[in-house]
């Protein structure tokens, strides 16, 4: 799995992590009192620090906002140019909550279920390169199978689920339980073309 | 159950029991679900965030596990209190200040809870002590196939559970393991070990989930990945991992004692005289105290007789700037607060 970015990314956040007990230092706004707070922010790989007290931070509203998320993240990775919005897709707008995949771009997050649907292009790659892979194999919800076979979507046949752990055992190295699998899934492929 | 009787118990999670409880302190199944067609949370208007509190309360109601529950609206309650809760890990700290059309849903012995109109429209979660993630995906997914009996979730048979941040799309769950490595820390091969942990596809972060630091050598680690696994094998890679870092937290801890054991008894020691000493005493200082303490346990150079591994693990939530609030029944300024937190720990290890 190609998660070279992230591993960078959350590599910094260890070594933010790792930073052992600070020595006493001042507030950087009041410079009076012990900074007890202390924020640190990545941006671009680029470590920042702030070292307030409990009260200049309360003042600014700092003291329970966090400064890290996996959404400033994600908004990062898009902008880096993992999944660069394309012009023609920028436009597109999901029909049931009107987000724009420009928005999406900006904040990160999606604005409805449908806006998957809609916004397959850019987000096929981005759940590829977050996720290693672009196929649930997780539990159905009972109630949701009989909505979604309204809306004509049909659940993985067998030989895609193959092909799902195909691609798991293969990221894995599992060469011997690859080479079974391949074998079935030429044997269910034949047996189609034959139904056929 | 009400909301005033929080804070006379603690929650089950940290009652320092369960597998492996000296090195995992919980083990944490969150799963995010939303209602189909209506705009997640962030990006909904105010009518369709009520709807939202209205059909999960009512399917809530509903569920065997839940019904006993306490429901409670965020923008019903103070500041402090919203703190208060956000300090007993049941709600996020972003809705401490986000809290419009936000509800909570605690169960009893707060081991279910239930997020709403956080990022996603419902976040369940369950938190167990030690390491108990089977366990605690076993109960999730029970509260999850009787609350989706009444509600229709956003799901795509391709893409699974359709989420607000597709950083967790798929099965929406996140399982998560807050684990204390004093003895790692202290030998300093944890760097390495953490980045070797990022590297199997999972993130570390502090005591406070998302965007905090690993204060008192506390680390939370949690998968990334939740599309094109089962949720089970998910959890399996996950409790593979944490087995791992048990075996080298305690082989370190052996190192430690063989080669520093005066150093580490005077440690541990030290950190008692403070605590029980102290009179004003900040919660910075206190976790990192406290992860000494717990280290002497560890090692045996404090006997479990003496001290509870529950009443550490309670100190470090009770002694937080909320809890000693609503403890002493009035807001405090940071001075009172270390003043009031060193009595109470003096009060708590007196018989030591």
């Amino acid at each position: 799995m190609d998660c070279g970015l992230w591993n960078n990314l959350w590599t910094v956040v260890c070594f933010q992590l790792l930073s052992e007990t600070r020595d006493e230092m001042l507030c950087q706004i009041c410079g009076k009192n012990e900074a007890t707070v202390h924020f640190t922010e990545v941006v671009n790989n680029q470590v920042s620090e702030l070292h307030l007290c409990e009260d200049c931070a309360q003042k600014k509203g700092l003291s329970i906002q966090p400064h890290f998320s996996i959404a400033d993240l994600l908004v990062g990775l898009i902008n880096l140019g993992i999944t660069p919005p394309k012009v023609e897709e920028a436009g597109v707008k999901c029909k049931n909550c009107g987000l724009t995949y420009a928005q999406f771009g900006k904040i990160g997050r999606l604005g409805c279920g449908e806006c998957y649907q809609a916004f397959q292009k850019g987000l096929v790659p981005l759940l590829r390169k977050i996720h290693g892979s672009i196929q649930h194999r997780g539990k159905f919800p009972k109630k949701g199978k009989r909505v979604l076979s309204r809306r004509e979507e049909k659940p993985p046949s067998a030989v895609e689920k193959f092909k799902a752990e195909l691609a798991r055992v293969v990221e894995q190295e599992e060469f011997e339980k690859a080479a079974s699998l391949r074998d079935k899934i030429r044997a269910l492929e034949k047996k189609e073309q034959k139904e056929k | 159950m009400k909301f005033e009787d929080l804070i006379n118990k603690s929650g089950e999670w940290l009652k320092g029991e369960g597998a492996y409880s000296e090195v995992v302190i919980s083990s944490r199944i969150r799963l995010a679900r939303n209602i189909s067609k209506i705009p997640f949370p962030h990006w909904a208007k105010k009518t369709n965030r009520e709807r939202i509190l209205s059909l999960i309360q009512a399917a809530a109601v509903k569920c065997p596990s839940l019904k006993r529950g306490l429901f409670i609206r965020l923008d019903q309650l103070s500041l402090l209190d919203r703190q208060f809760l956000a300090e007993r890990h049941l709600i996020s700290h972003e809705q401490i200040r986000d809290n419009k059309e936000r509800a909570v849903i605690i169960g009893e012995k707060e081991i279910a809870g239930v997020m709403i109109n956080e990022e996603d429209h419902l976040r369940l979660q369950i938190i167990f002590s030690g390491l108990e993630l089977q366990e605690a995906w076993r109960i999730s997914n029970k509260i999850d196939g009787e609350l989706e009996k009444n509600l229709d979730y956003a799901f795509s048979p391709k893409w699974g559970y359709l989420t607000a941040c597709p950083t967790n799309t798929g099965t929406g769950l996140r399982a998560s393991v807050l684990m204390h490595l004093p003895a790692l820390a202290v030998s300093r091969d944890i760097n390495r070990l953490l980045q070797a942990v990022a590297k199997l596809g999972l993130a570390v972060r502090g005591l406070y989930g998302e965007g905090t630091q690993a204060t008192g050598n506390y680390f939370q680690i949690s998968n990334q990945i939740c599309l094109g696994r089962t949720e089970e094998e998910l959890i399996e890679n996950i409790d593979r991992v944490i087995k791992q870092i048990i075996e080298y937290e305690q082989n370190a801890k052996k190192v430690v004692l063989n080669k520093s054991r005066s150093e580490i008894h005077d440690k541990v020691f030290r950190a008692l005289g403070i605590l029980k000493n102290a009179r004003l005493i900040t919660s910075q200082e206190t976790i990192g105290l406290l992860s000494t303490i717990r280290l002497g346990l560890a090692l045996g150079i404090i006997s479990e007789k003496e001290v509870e591994r529950r009443k550490i693990n309670e100190l470090f939530i009770i002694t937080q700037p909320a809890h000693l609030q609503k403890m002493g029944k009035k807001e405090l300024n940071p001075m009172e607060r270390d003043e009031k937190r060193a009595l109470l720990i003096r009060e708590k290890l007196a018989h030591i």
